[in-house]
């Protein structure tokens, strides 16, 4: 299953292109699942330790903002997206070093109350962040390119897939590394860690500041491809998808969260479009069946398909 | 027997419906086999108690306009989409809704926000924009829009109308006190009062400003404050369930025999209320279609709408209702204005665009004229609460009606800017009673 994992991320990536170019209003769509796959990698990251957070809108909304805010000033979107980066995993940090200390329902309550901070910050400094009605983000040149907007827009669709190949790839190899090896054994027993020498707060709060960039980053590509920014990016419903996204799409492996978002976007659309009424429960009559037929999410749908026995 | 079709055959027909883009040709000007409008509005979530029935309504006047025979002689069709998912959702409908179902006009938002996320697409995507109900005031002072119009009134005025009314009914108050919900709606309309407030009547003490989180469910705390600080006038702009809630806490606790309240977004919470709201309390309706208007300009097309929305849906219509009829009759006018200009063809895009701009339309309680930037100038008629049993529920009595260029800011001035200028007499000379 690892062999063809890649030849199976090329095929999604040009199933995506494809989608793109044949429906030019599914390239924003596509684009915003790839940014949430990105961020939901850091959701996977965090469930390989058996945490749970619903709090990481948080590093998607901030990723964003910091878009918004410093995009008349800086003007160029691959300097926003590292700055956007960098904060969010600066931010994860602190407030890493606190939630590590927790673990199960209240590292993932903690990350809840701190998004929820946050989104409640979002709204009152109306004077700063324009409250619910947010901040809007004009086009910007990329790498000192200004483009016209559809060569920007499929700029953006380039940068989300090709970060989205790099990021799983580097997560691929940070999972098979010792550190990534060492979150399984947080969920397993934290304390034969510990014996081992190895400190289990240590690698969960590297896998936690980097959870924290993914998220910024995918929040920094959100707010490139919609384009608006407001503070309902940080709303504990915002963190729920993000979680919902990871079970759909499978914790097997990275091409997971991407699966998962792409199933999740157009499914979304697909019932908004057919159903406008009802289109809430249709995706929770899909996420029950994932749970109910598929535990495995996608990906393990795809791995036994494949036949590959059980994913990793 | 029924024609089954194979598993890989339904996957092709879907993959194909779905990729597809619906509509091949690309000639603007063929005249269509039908009229598409997108609607986006609440259908979920708080908001839905607007947004639920001013989609009954675009139903309502789709199925009328296609009796009578269609706009042009082209049926409407119209597809909606729910707002509550949040703008990153919106925006990516919108273009769906463009690009996919190929949909020739937007009637778009209730939620300010969306507003402002959505109507800069109008631009990329080159389609007509009919903000139907958002009220925000940074829309078109903030930007300049060639395909999007707002065919209704908007804060500035409806935050005005009943600053001026109160200070000709209730000149000589001297505290003043703010309850509104915690977003982008209260903090400005509280903005807009306070200019403008200033401005009329300086020296008016501003006693407390209070902010509850949006979807409050207990203002217990609030109602306390405001009874040890005794405020003369208390105003809210807060809406929907919130405002009915409020109302009712505040009843219970004797509130309203003390304070003077102003609520300029009254009107929608009324027939919940009943005759729990309390008499001679300033209410307003975003505009001028109270149910009981009493001079309509068109009185039989006022009642045969107001009657054909309770007999479909058994209730009366409330003011989204009429904002999405007046977005309806604006499309209706300017579709064919632009018809008219091209000698029966059917416009271009462009050339729709250009029919609506200083577009007048007629209204069945007055007429709308889309100005230069885009904004559209409606009428706004505040009065004193009071029950009328032939409703069920309070309506407004003492009416004053303020014409929309009287209180709505001049094209390319600020509203906070324009209200700072004006003039206590101003405040004699602006509306008149009907």
């Amino acid at each position: 299953m690892r062999k063809i994992e890649p030849f199976l991320a090329l095929l999604l990536a040009a199933a995506m292109i494809a989608a793109a170019v044949m429906a030019p209003w599914l390239r924003f769509v596509l684009t915003i699942a790839l940014a949430k796959g990105i961020a939901v990698l850091g959701i996977l990251l965090l469930l390989r330790a058996g945490q749970v957070s619903f709090g990481h809108a948080l590093y998607i909304a901030f990723g964003a903002y910091v878009v918004a805010f410093l995009a008349p000033q800086v003007n160029d979107a691959v300097l926003l997206l590292a700055i956007a980066a960098a904060g969010a995993g600066m931010l994860g940090l602190v407030i890493g070093l606190f939630v590590t200390r927790y673990r199960q329902i209240f590292f993932g309550m903690l990350n809840l109350a701190m998004a929820m901070v946050f989104y409640s910050l979002l709204e009152k400094l109306y004077a700063i962040t324009k409250g619910s009605d947010g901040i809007r983000v004009e086009a910007m040149p990329i790498a000192g390119q200004r483009l016209d907007l559809a060569t920007f827009e499929w700029t953006i669709f380039g940068i989300a897939l090709g970060l989205a190949f790099v990021l799983g790839l580097l997560l691929r190899l940070y999972l098979a590394s010792p550190m990534g090896e060492a979150l399984a054994g947080i969920k397993t027993r934290e304390t034969r860690l510990e014996f081992m020498g190895v400190p289990a707060r240590g690698v969960l709060l590297a896998a936690y500041v980097m959870s924290a960039v993914l998220g910024g980053i995918g929040g920094a590509i959100i707010a490139m491809t919609s384009r608006h920014v407001t503070p309902l990016l940080a709303y504990w419903t915002s963190s729920g998808e993000l979680v919902f996204i990871a079970i759909l799409g499978g914790a097997g492996g990275v091409l997971g969260p991407f699966l998962g978002a792409a199933a999740y976007e157009l499914v979304r659309v697909y019932a908004a479009a057919s159903f406008a009424d009802a289109w809430q429960m249709i995706l929770g009559a899909v996420l029950l069946l994932v749970i109910l037929f598929a535990p495995g999410g996608l990906w393990g749908m795809a791995a036994r398909a494949i036949g590959g026995g059980r994913g990793r | 027997m029924t024609a089954t079709l194979s598993r890989r055959e339904a996957l092709v027909a879907g993959f194909g419906g779905v990729l597809l883009p619906a509509t091949l040709s690309a000639q603007p000007a063929q005249k269509p086999a039908e009229l598409k409008i997108g609607v986006t509005t609440f259908l979920s979530g708080p908001a839905s108690v607007f947004g639920v029935p001013s989609r009954k309504a675009c139903e309502m006047l789709v199925d009328q306009i296609n009796a009578a025979g269609g706009i042009a002689g082209v049926p409407v069709r119209a597809t909606f989409v729910d707002e509550a998912p949040g703008t990153d959702h919106l925006v990516g409908e919108m273009r769906r809704l463009v690009q996919s179902e190929g949909v020739n006009v937007l009637l778009q938002s209730i939620s300010s926000g969306s507003c402002l996320a959505c109507t800069p697409l109008s631009r990329e995507l080159n389609k007509v924009m009919l903000l139907w109900d958002c009220g925000t005031q940074r829309i078109f002072e903030e930007n300049r829009y060639e395909y999007a119009f707002r065919t209704q009134g908007y804060g500035t005025p409806e935050v005005l109308a009943p600053l001026l009314y109160l200070l000709k009914h209730k000149p000589d108050f001297r505290t003043v006190a703010v309850i509104n919900q915690d977003y982008a709606w209260g903090r400005d309309s509280w903005e807009l009062w306070k200019a403008g407030m200033d401005a009329l009547k300086p020296g008016v003490r501003v006693v407390a400003e209070m902010f509850p989180r949006f979807g409050s469910t207990d203002f217990s705390t609030e109602i306390t404050r405001l009874l040890a600080l005794r405020p003369d006038v208390i105003l809210s702009t807060s809406w929907g369930g919130e405002l009915v809630t409020l109302i009712r806490q505040a009843t219970e606790r004797r509130l309203f025999e003390r304070s003077t309240f102003v609520l300029p977004v009254a009107e929608a919470s009324l027939p919940t209320l009943g005759r729990t709201m309390p008499e001679g309390h300033i209410i307003g309706t975003r505009g001028d279609h109270w149910n009981n208007h009493p001079a309509p300009a068109n009185p039989e097309l006022f009642r045969s709408f107001v009657n054909a929305y309770r007999q479909r849906n058994n209730e009366y219509p409330i003011y989204p209702c009429h904002h999405m009829a007046q977005a309806m009759w604006a499309l209706k006018a300017g579709v064919e204005k632009a018809v008219a200009a091209k000698n029966g063809g059917w416009p271009s895009d462009a050339e729709l665009a250009h029919a609506f701009r200083g577009l007048t339309f007629p209204t069945p309680t007055s007429t709308i004229t889309l100005r230069e930037d885009g904004q559209g100038l409606e009428d706004q008629i505040v009065g004193l609460s009071t029950f009328n049993a032939d409703f069920g529920f309070s309506v407004p009595k003492d009416m004053m009606l303020y014409k929309g260029e009287t209180v709505s800011a001049p094209v390319g001035q600020k509203s906070t800017d324009w209200l700072k200028t004006l003039k206590p007499d101003f405040v004699a000379s602006a509306g008149r009673s009907i």
